[in-house]
């Protein structure tokens, strides 16, 4: 991984036991390829846990952006407990209590409704990837 | 033992397309091949020392489905102390076929889905083998 300025970072949990995991994973893939391809780069979560410096330096420098499935929150914690708070926290149970219709129950490949879902996670965290490097920009 | 389940906990990465190969491999086997003999386990949630997840690998035999040589997945079963039974490394596999051009995070294209079937049957014939261990003894 380079180091780069003017990027977020965002780390998710991808949950292998739930299907919000995968929901974060895929939303999380859909903000750094098609999103914002140039603001973002994402973290290997077993990586960063593992004791990946270049992941656990990257998290220190720049700010991030954990995306957990549910409320054990393991990206958010893991990240505050190796590098430093993350700037924003995306909990994806949270954004579907949102959208009642869009039931998730895949682990493995998502339905046009997980996609839509994930979709919907995935235009929060870009939102907060703007709000992000527009304050950093100010600064 | 009885009632054990051999616990598939794949690390997941998510930079490349092999971590998510290893992702797909395991859900082939505990929701299709090998549903009543096996289950998954969040890899993050056991990282962050849950008590749950702790008491699952300590418990029951578990197989790490690592997408690289970092081996992400094996070394967090360990450092939690789980019961490490056998450990796959996706590029290990993928030597072992190199027509395979695997490609793909969100998605895996066919190649990656067919070095998944590939994975998925390695560790069905691991879960047998396990279990028929842990019932001899």
């Amino acid at each position: 991984m380079t180091l780069a300025t003017g990027k977020v970072g965002i780390i998710c949990c991808s949950g292998e036991d739930l299907p919000e995991g995968t929901i974060s994973r895929v939303a999380t893939r859909l903000v750094l390829e098609k999103l914002r391809p140039d603001q973002t780069v994402t973290l290997c979560l077993p990586l960063f846990l593992a004791g990946g410096e270049d992941e656990r330096a990257f998290a220190r420098v720049f700010p991030t952006i954990a995306v957990d499935g549910c409320d054990k929150k393991c990206a958010e914690a893991g990240t505050k407990k190796f590098s430093g708070k993350p700037v924003a926290t995306i909990l994806v149970s949270e954004i579907m209590k949102k959208y009642p219709r869009l039931k998730v129950k895949s682990r493995e490949k998502l339905d046009p409704q997980e996609m839509e879902l994930a979709t919907k996670v995935a235009e929060e965290i870009a939102k907060k990837v703007d709000e992000i490097l527009c304050k950093t920009a100010k600064k | 033992m009885e009632n054990h389940k051999v616990v598939i906990v794949p690390c997941s990465g998510i930079g490349k397309s092999l971590g998510t190969v290893g992702r797909v491999a395991t859900y082939k086997v505990i929701e299709q091949m090998k549903p009543e003999e096996t289950r998954t386990v969040c890899l993050a949630l056991l990282t962050m020392g849950d008590d749950d997840a702790l008491k699952l690998v300590r418990e029951n035999p578990c197989i790490a489905v690592d997408g690289c040589p970092a081996q992400c997945s094996k070394k967090n079963i360990e450092a939690s102390m789980g019961k490490l039974a056998h450990n796959i490394v996706v590029t290990d596999v993928l030597r072992n076929n190199r027509s395979l051009k695997p490609d793909g995070v969100i998605e895996l294209n066919d190649q990656g889905d067919k070095l998944a079937e590939i994975i998925a049957r390695i560790l069905s014939e691991k879960v047998d083998e396990i279990l028929h261990k842990v019932k001899r003894e």
